[in-house]
């Protein structure tokens, strides 16, 4: 097959690619998007496979094999809840695979170049392997912390950001030298050592993030193995690549602004790490309010949601631990059929990953067109009667407008607290990630209903009787 | 200690300071509890009701004022009740020290401690024992109540066999807690309510009682006075605020005015001529009546017709429906004793150092500590809504040189490769840059609810990256291979895993 059949198939494949990712823009449209870049990923891998490979078909099949029945028995397994986990440790294999090819096309010496081409192309390997492995250390320790084998506290070295700046200084240092030794004909050297220095800087950058920011970063890595894609691409010579390479990167670099924005806080800052200290001081309220919580119990609760016209439901990460949105969708339905108005709403930033909460009441089969935004609910609470905060903290916290130098000050929150009525849903009175404490919990229409969310919101669906 | 609790002498004073519900959780702080027989009996307490509840009737208010240490008033004390309160005793009513110096002198002189309900700051924390917004609440329900009863018309609008019936169109003017109470109640009963009050930011609060809010066609004066009072305004403005008042009289039925300015008699808001404007049978309440009166006309006490119209001077509003505003009024000071027994054994602790406390006492052991020193934080967020304004114009002044700096910086790195690079690598550059811009394009697009499924299809599709692995592994080097071979087999992984949850996902969204 001739070298321009294979350019028209990529082409194809990239228009495919692009109608997969513009199919997301409605749920109506999703699943054909899906279907668009599945199809556009056949059609790539089949002009490749047919134009270009002409050797070792057997271990190639072998490994998509082996590769495509884990890549379906995890897709086919995992909970969820677990969707973050999962994201996480996919985007380092795409890390590892830019190293590795990276690594691969350096030794092959089939086209040689000269000059300032091969200046550029040594530079074009160096950043494809760099962000590469940065993305593939970065990643596996984010799937660490989010599975919580390793703890979510953000690891604050002495110095860090003078580490940083060292590490970063000496991999522009490898990487002139690099070029130099290539020039001569070695270079491997280099290439390691920066590998070895971008893998400590990837799991150093994760480690200092704290369990906040999960959000970002996981957007973020999204971003990082796009372009990873693409500096493989250039290096490659390869327009396809170059391509999905820059949609993804930006996919993910507006997902990760997107999360920044509903956190108020600045991307730079979330990178540099720290944030989140969890369980750290109490900061005061604005009005000294060491005030007294009420609490309730599963049975006052389901009286004020009988009795309610309005309800909106806040979902946070503690519903997702919890394992809470099957009976959280029991009592909507319930609700609904007593023509209660029940309404979700979402915050960008709640749970471990953008679009978590959305998943999990999909999962559990509640009707996406009453799962609100953030910016589509928050005029509304006025006119909710009961106003159900499951297992979130910071994102429901008056301190962001109300107190002018709390850490999480301007952060949009959901206001639910100018509803009549607000029930807490909580383990205890523990402070969320940010490590602020919540003058919510003690507003005089706020109860709260301590315990596990699923026991919980279980007691209160049978008293819903 | 004994808390005593008198029959009130002021007279047609009908509240009683305890209801037998509060004075069981009383003595759960360690208290004994007396009660003078028939103090409940105006707001249907009975005296058995008391017994029950375990208080100790006494027959007369001298025994009771004997044997008691803490004195629990609705009003404050007549000259002949002070006379009954002894050294070291501790009373706890309405006192209002402002207006009733002389009363002040004379307690002090008996050498007690006064805690005045009224003088408690309105922070958060004392909202619970707030009894002026209590009192305020009931007597706006009560205005409303007393309204209809001499309005000649249904609130609500009907439209009936015998003809069409227009709904009262009730203006209440001050939307205090009074104001609002008597919004949500004339709202209920199905009239048109609308308000004005001098402070915008309780527009809102209108509005959530679903009254209308008439805003004054007037440059911004904010009324807030300190601790979410109003203050004097401006002459202008209360010119401006006279007009609409005027418009208004002509057109509605009823109007309930609530406007107070602490310390200082009731602005004038309702002139003689606005009276004779209004409608043949239309009704004024002036909830201000014991403040000299938001009407020109009013009288304290009194119920006058004048121009043909209704005019409510009550003062007694709250006592009018004792039975509530005594319940409410007993819990408010059962919240005010628990915070002054923090150890709950029945010894009151008046400690200074507390906001609420020191600024409810007035008076301690003999000597006079009225005014308290300013209430550090203003009920309403004033201030927190005037910082952000600043840091936002900061913010606009910095922000045009930010993305300048990068559009030149990125320009000038842009030149930089292009001048050296070869003709191959600036096509690529293109496709990329273009990509970058489709991209941005494509994603903002993208629900936020299906930001999860998103990620997932990107990781797949970025595992576009097997193309590179495929371009190697035909090579002949070994090592090349094998790299290649694991690429490949670790792409797979990420294309058919990434793909197939995707879909898993998208299949669970349904309508």
């Amino acid at each position: 097959m001739s070298q321009g059949i294979v350019t028209v198939a990529y082409i194809g494949a990239i228009i495919l690619f692009i109608l997969a990712l513009g199919g997301l823009s409605t749920q109506e449209t999703s699943r054909r998007g899906n279907l668009y870049g599945m199809s556009g990923m056949a059609l790539a891998l089949l002009a490749t496979l047919i134009g270009v490979v002409s050797d070792n078909y057997f271990i190639l099949f072998i490994g998509v094999l082996i590769g495509g029945s884990i890549g379906l028995l995890l897709a086919k397994k995992v909970e969820m809840t677990q969707m973050p986990e999962l994201v996480a440790i996919l985007h380092s294999l795409v890390g590892m695979a830019a190293v590795l090819v990276g690594f691969a096309n350096f030794m092959d010496h089939t086209i040689v170049l000269t000059g300032v081409e091969k200046t550029i192309h040594d530079v074009e390997t160096y950043l494809g392997i760099l962000i590469g492995a940065l993305t593939f250390s970065g990643s596996v320790v984010a799937f660490l912390k989010l599975s919580a084998r390793i703890s979510g506290k953000p690891l604050t070295l002495p110095f860090r950001h003078w580490f940083n700046l060292t590490l970063l200084l000496l991999a522009i240092w490898l990487c002139f030298r690099f070029v130099d030794l290539s020039a001569a004909g070695g270079g491997m050297l280099p290439l390691i050592a920066m590998t070895i220095i971008s893998l400590v800087f990837g799991v150093h950058m994760v480690m200092a993030i704290g369990g906040a920011d999960m959000p970002v970063v996981v957007s973020m890595l999204n971003s990082y193995s796009g372009w990873a894609a693409a500096a493989t691409g250039f290096m490659l010579s390869n327009d396809l690549l170059i391509v999905v390479g820059a949609l993804v990167g930006s996919s993910g670099a507006i997902l990760s602004y997107i999360m920044c924005r509903a956190m108020n806080r600045n991307f730079i800052s979330v990178i540099a790490g720290g944030f989140g200290t969890s369980g750290g001081e109490i900061t005061e309220g604005s009005e000294g309010e060491a005030g007294e919580v009420v609490a309730i119990e599963a049975v006052e609760a389901a009286e004020l949601l009988l009795e309610a016209k309005e309800v909106m439901i806040i979902p946070g990460y503690g519903m997702a631990v919890a394992q809470a949105q099957h009976v959280v969708n029991d009592i909507t339905r319930k609700l609904r059929d007593k023509k209660i108005n029940v309404r979700f709403g979402i915050h960008p930033v709640a749970g471990r990953m953008p679009g978590h909460m959305n998943v999990l009441l999909a999962e559990a089969k509640v009707p996406y067109d009453i799962v609100f935004e953030l910016d589509e609910v928050n005029d509304d609470f006025p006119k909710v009667d009961v106003s159900i905060v499951i297992g979130a903290n910071d994102i429901v916290n008056p301190a962001a407008q109300e107190v002018p130098d709390s850490p999480i000050a301007g952060m949009p929150v959901l206001e639910c607290w100018k509803g009549k009525t607000t029930i807490v849903l909580k383990r205890s009175m523990a402070t969320g990630y940010a490590g602020v404490a919540n003058p919510l919990f003690y507003k005089e229409n706020t109860k709260m209903l301590f315990g596990d969310a699923r026991e919980s919101l279980g007691a209160v669906f049978k008293h819903l009787e | 200690m004994k808390i005593g609790v008198p029959k009130e002498t002021h007279e047609g004073e009908r509240r009683v300071a305890t209801t037998p519900d509060v004075a069981v959780l009383i003595q759960k702080l360690g208290f004994e509890v007396a009660v003078e027989s028939g103090a409940g009996a105006a707001a249907k307490f009975t005296d058995d009701a008391y017994l029950d509840a375990g208080a100790e009737l006494v027959d007369d208010a001298s025994s009771l004022y004997d044997q008691s240490d803490i004195i629990l008033k609705v009003r404050a004390p007549g000259i002949s009740e002070c006379e009954l309160l002894q050294e070291g005793q501790t009373l706890i009513s309405f006192i209002q020290p402002g207006q009733n110096e002389e009363l002040m002198n004379v307690l002090a002189a008996r050498r007690i401690s006064v805690l005045a309900m009224d003088s408690i700051p309105r922070i958060s924390r004392a909202q619970k024992m707030d009894a002026l917004s209590s009192m305020a609440n009931i007597a706006g329900y009560r205005a409303v109540v007393e309204a209809a009863q001499h309005f000649g018309r249904f609130f609500t609008g009907q439209i009936t066999a015998a003809g069409k019936i227009p709904p009262a169109k009730v203006l209440v003017i001050g939307a205090g807690v009074a104001g609002l109470s008597a919004i949500g109640a004339a709202k209920s009963m199905g009239a048109i309510v609308r308000a004005f009050d001098t402070r915008p930011e309780v527009k809102e609060q209108v509005e959530s009682m679903d009254g209308e809010f008439l805003m004054l066609d007037f440059a911004d004066e904010d009324g807030t006075g300190v601790g979410g009072y109003a203050k004097v305004m401006s002459a202008e403005f209360i010119e401006a605020e006279m007009k609409l008042f005027a418009e208004q009289a002509r057109e509605v039925d009823i109007i309930i005015t609530t406007a107070l300015i602490p310390g200082k008699p009731a602005p004038e808001l309702v002139t003689e001529e606005m009276v004779t404007s209004m409608k043949e049978g239309s009704v004024i309440v002036d909830l201000a009546a014991e403040m000299g009166g938001n009407c020109k006309l009013t009288e304290a006490d009194k119920v006058l017709i004048k121009h043909g119209v209704t005019i409510i001077g009550y003062t007694d509003l709250p006592s009018r429906l004792a039975t509530q505003s005594s319940q409410l009024y007993a819990t408010n000071l059962r919240h005010l004793l628990t915070d002054l027994t923090p150890e709950k054994d029945g010894q009151i602790n008046i400690n200074m150092d507390d906001e609420i406390i020191r600024g409810a006492t007035v008076i301690k052991d003999g000597e006079i500590t009225w005014p308290p020193p300013a209430p550090q934080i203003s009920a309403a967020p004033a201030q927190p809504t005037a910082a952000p304004v600043v840091e936002k114009a900061e913010q606009k002044k910095r922000r045009p040189w930010g993305p300048l700096l990068a559009l030149v910086a990125g320009a000038i790195a842009m030149l930089g490769i292009g001048s050296v690079a070869p003709p191959a690598f600036m096509s690529h550059f293109t496709v990329f840059v273009l990509a970058c811009f489709v991209g941005y394009m494509v994603i903002w697009n993208v629900t936020p609810s299906l930001h999860t499924p998103l990620m997932s299809v990107t990781n797949a599709i970025s595992s576009i990256i097997i193309i590179g692995a495929l371009l190697e592994i035909s090579s002949d080097n070994g090592l090349i291979v094998l790299l290649a071979a694991v690429s490949v087999l670790i792409t797979s992984v990420n294309i058919f895993g990434g793909f197939a949850v995707t879909q898993r996902m998208l299949s669970m969204f349904r309508k």
